[in-house]
C-alpha cells in the first residue's frame, strides 16, 4: 500500500503554496515569518524545483546552471538565514572558447572593460557608455528596444562583441537578441557588478538548509503531493485538491508554470475572456539538454576553469544555439572543493533546446539521439580534457522530455515564460481573489536570484491581501 | 508619533535592511538611492516593514513619495500621527 503524503494535513491554512521551486520556497518562508499558516505542496520528492540534484555512483550532480549574481547573498541573508548566505562563493574562472574569441575572465565590469578595450579594440568611452546605459535601465522603462538594438547602439556591426555579451545570458535564462533590452540590461548589470557566484556545498545542502528554516518557521511541507486543482468559487480561491483531498485556504500561490496554472489547475472557465486572450499570447521559454559526466573515483582532472562557454559555431546564431546538433554549450566543472569533504570530480554540460525537436521521437530514435548527444558532448570536451573518455565513470543525459517529466512544466520549459508572462502572472489576483503566481516569468524574474526575489514580491502581495481580511 | 520620531523610525528600518551602510550623513532632500546602496528589493523591504510594524499600507502608485527621507516623513506623518 502506498503512503499518502497528504495524510494528516490540516483542513485549512491561510496560504497554500503549490510547488517548491526557489520562488515558492522563498514566498512560503516570508509568509510563515509573517505569522501566516502555510502549507507547501510539492509533487516531486525533493524541494528546489529546477534548483535540484541527483545522486549516482558517489556523484551528486547539480541540475540548474550554477551561476547567479552577487545579489543572491543579500537575498539569502534578508529572506533566509545568514548561514545560507554564507554558502555563496564566487566562481573565478569563467572561460570563453569559440571561433571568434577565446579567453578566461572573472566576468565583472573591470575585467570586461579591459577585455573590450584591449582585445576587441573598443574605445573606452563606448564601453563606459554601454555599462552606464545598462546599469540605469529599470523596470518601468520602455520595452520596445530589443537587446540587438541595444547592442547596435554601442557596438554597431560588432557580432563578436554581441556574442560575448549575449551567449552567457542566453544560457542563464534562455533570452535572445529579440527580447527587450531592459531585461537584458538589468540582468547583465547584476552579473557585472561583482561576477558570477555559486553555492559551496552544492544544491542539495543549500535546499536542505532552506527546508530546515521552513520547518523552524512552522511551514507544513508535503512532498510527493500532486495538486490536481485549485478550487475557485465566485471569483475567489477557496483551496486546492491534492492527492484527491480538498484542503481549504484563504490564498493560493502557484509556483507551477504560469500557463499550466491558468489552463490546468484553475481552468479557463474561471477567467474573463480578455485575460485568457492575454494568457494565450504568453510564449514559453525554451527547454534544456544536459549531459552529466562523472569522473571515476580516484581519477583527477586538471583545472580548466569553473564555467566554460564553448561553441564551434562561427558566430552567435539563435537557431544553432537551440538546435538538436548544437555545438554551443556551457560546461560547469565541479572540483572536489565545490563540495568540501568530497573527492569526486564531475562535469555538467548544458545547452538550450527546443521541446519539439525531442517530443515526437520514437523510443528508439529518442535513445539514439540521447546517445549522440552524450558522444558529441564528450568529443567537445576532449579539446579541454584530452583523456576524458578514459576517466568517465558515469554518463547520463537529460532532454526536454526529462525536464517535463520531473518538473511538469509545459514543454519542459526550463526558464518559465517570456517577459509578457509577468503581466499575466501579476494580473491573476485581479481576476480571482486570493490567487497568486510566482516563478520564472521574463528574465528579470528568472534564474535563482530572480525567482527568489519574485517570491518575496508575491509574498508581500499575499500578506497585503490576508491583512485586509482576504479581499483585494 | 512626532515628525522626528517618524524620521527615526524610517531610519531604523533602513538600517536593519542595509546594515553595512553608514546612514549618519543621509540628506533629507536627496533620493535615498542616490546616497546609499539601496536596490529595488531593499525598497520593497521598507514597504513591508512599514506594514508589519505600523500597519501602514503604501500602494505601489505612491512608492515614489518615499524616495527621499523628507518625502517619507511628509507622507507618513498623517498616517502615523496617532500611533
Amino acid at each position: 500500500m502506498s503512503h499518502d503524503w497528504a495524510n494528516d494535513v490540516r483542513s485549512e491554512y491561510d496560504v497554500i503554496v503549490i510547488g517548491g521551486g526557489l520562488a515558492g520556497l522563498t514566498c512560503a518562508n516570508m509568509l510563515a515569518k509573517g505569522a501566516h499558516s502555510v502549507l507547501l505542496l510539492e509533487q516531486h520528492y525533493n524541494l528546489g524545483g529546477l534548483a535540484t540534484w541527483f545522486k549516482r555512483k558517489g556523484h551528486i550532480f547539480d541540475i540548474a546552471l550554477h551561476g547567479f549574481p552577487v545579489g543572491m547573498i543579500k537575498t539569502c541573508r534578508k529572506y533566509w538565514t545568514p548561514e545560507i548566505a554564507s554558502m555563496i562563493v564566487q566562481l573565478k574562472g569563467i572561460r570563453f572558447d569559440n571561433p571568434q574569441f577565446s579567453f578566461t575572465t572573472s566576468y565583472d565590469r573591470d575585467d570586461f572593460t579591459r577585455i573590450l578595450e584591449q582585445r576587441f579594440k573598443i574605445p573606452r568611452e563606448n564601453i563606459e557608455n554601454f555599462f552606464h546605459a545598462a546599469r540605469n535601465m529599470n523596470f518601468y522603462d520602455d520595452e520596445s528596444m530589443t537587446t540587438r538594438e541595444f547592442f547596435e547602439k554601442f557596438f554597431p556591426g560588432r557580432e563578436d562583441v554581441h556574442r560575448l555579451l549575449m551567449e552567457p545570458i542566453a544560457y542563464a535564462n534562455g533570452s535572445t537578441l529579440g527580447d527587450p533590452g531592459i531585461g537584458y540590461g538589468i540582468v547583465f548589470s547584476n552579473f557585472m557588478s561583482k561576477g558570477i557566484y555559486t553555492v559551496r556545498g552544492g544544491t542539495d545542502q543549500f535546499i536542505e538548509k532552506m527546508r530546515e528554516e521552513l520547518l523552524r518557521n512552522s511551514v507544513d511541507i508535503r512532498t510527493r503531493c500532486l495538486v490536481e486543482k485549485i478550487v475557485v468559487k465566485d471569483k475567489q480561491t477557496v483551496g486546492v485538491i491534492a492527492n484527491g483531498k480538498t484542503i481549504k485556504s484563504k490564498a493560493v500561490v502557484s509556483n507551477g508554470n504560469l500557463l499550466s496554472t491558468i489552463h490546468k489547475l484553475v481552468g479557463d472557465e474561471n477567467f474573463s475572456e480578455g485575460f485568457i486572450e492575454e494568457a494565450n499570447k504568453v510564449r514559453l521559454n525554451n527547454s534544456t539538454c544536459q549531459v552529466y559526466i562523472g569522473i571515476k573515483k580516484g581519477e583527477k582532472i586538471d583545472y580548466i576553469g569553473d564555467l566554460l562557454f564553448a561553441s564551434e559555431a562561427k558566430k552567435l546564431d539563435p537557431q544553432e544555439l537551440r538546435s538538436k546538433n548544437t555545438t554551443s554549450r556551457s560546461f560547469s566543472i565541479y572540483y572536489p572543493q565545490t563540495r568540501p569533504g568530497s573527492d569526486m570530480y564531475s562535469i555538467v554540460a548544458s545547452s538550450n533546446a527546443n521541446y519539439d525537436d525531442w517530443a515526437n521521437l520514437s523510443e528508439e530514435e529518442y535513445r539514439a539521439s540521447k546517445e549522440e548527444l552524450m558522444q558529441r558532448t564528450l568529443n567537445a570536451l576532449e579539446k579541454y580534457i584530452p583523456e576524458i573518455r578514459e576517466k568517465v565513470g558515469y554518463l547520463e543525459a537529460a532532454t526536454p522530455r526529462t525536464f517535463q517529466r520531473y518538473t511538469l512544466h509545459l514543454n519542459g520549459a526550463s526558464f518559465g515564460t517570456k517577459f509578457e508572462g509577468l503581466k499575466v502572472s501579476m494580473g491573476l489576483p485581479k481576476e480571482i481573489a486570493g490567487l497568486f503566481h510566482t516563478g520564472s516569468v521574463g528574465i528579470i524574474m528568472s534564474g535563482w536570484l530572480g525567482a527568489a526575489n519574485y517570491g518575496v514580491i508575491v509574498a508581500n502581495d499575499v500578506d497585503k491581501f490576508l491583512s485586509a481580511g482576504g479581499v483585494n | 508619533m512626532t515628525k522626528e520620531q517618524i524620521r527615526a523610525a524610517v531610519l531604523e528600518i533602513i538600517a536593519q535592511i542595509i546594515p553595512d551602510e553608514d546612514l549618519s550623513n543621509l540628506k533629507g532632500d536627496v533620493p535615498i538611492r542616490e546616497q546609499v546602496e539601496l536596490d529595488s528589493m531593499d525598497f520593497l523591504d521598507i514597504i513591508m516593514e512599514l506594514r508589519k510594524r505600523y500597519g501602514i499600507e503604501v500602494p505601489e502608485s505612491e512608492y515614489m513619495q518615499l524616495a527621499t527621507l523628507d518625502g517619507s516623513v511628509a507622507y507618513l506623518e498623517p498616517r502615523m500621527r496617532n500611533l
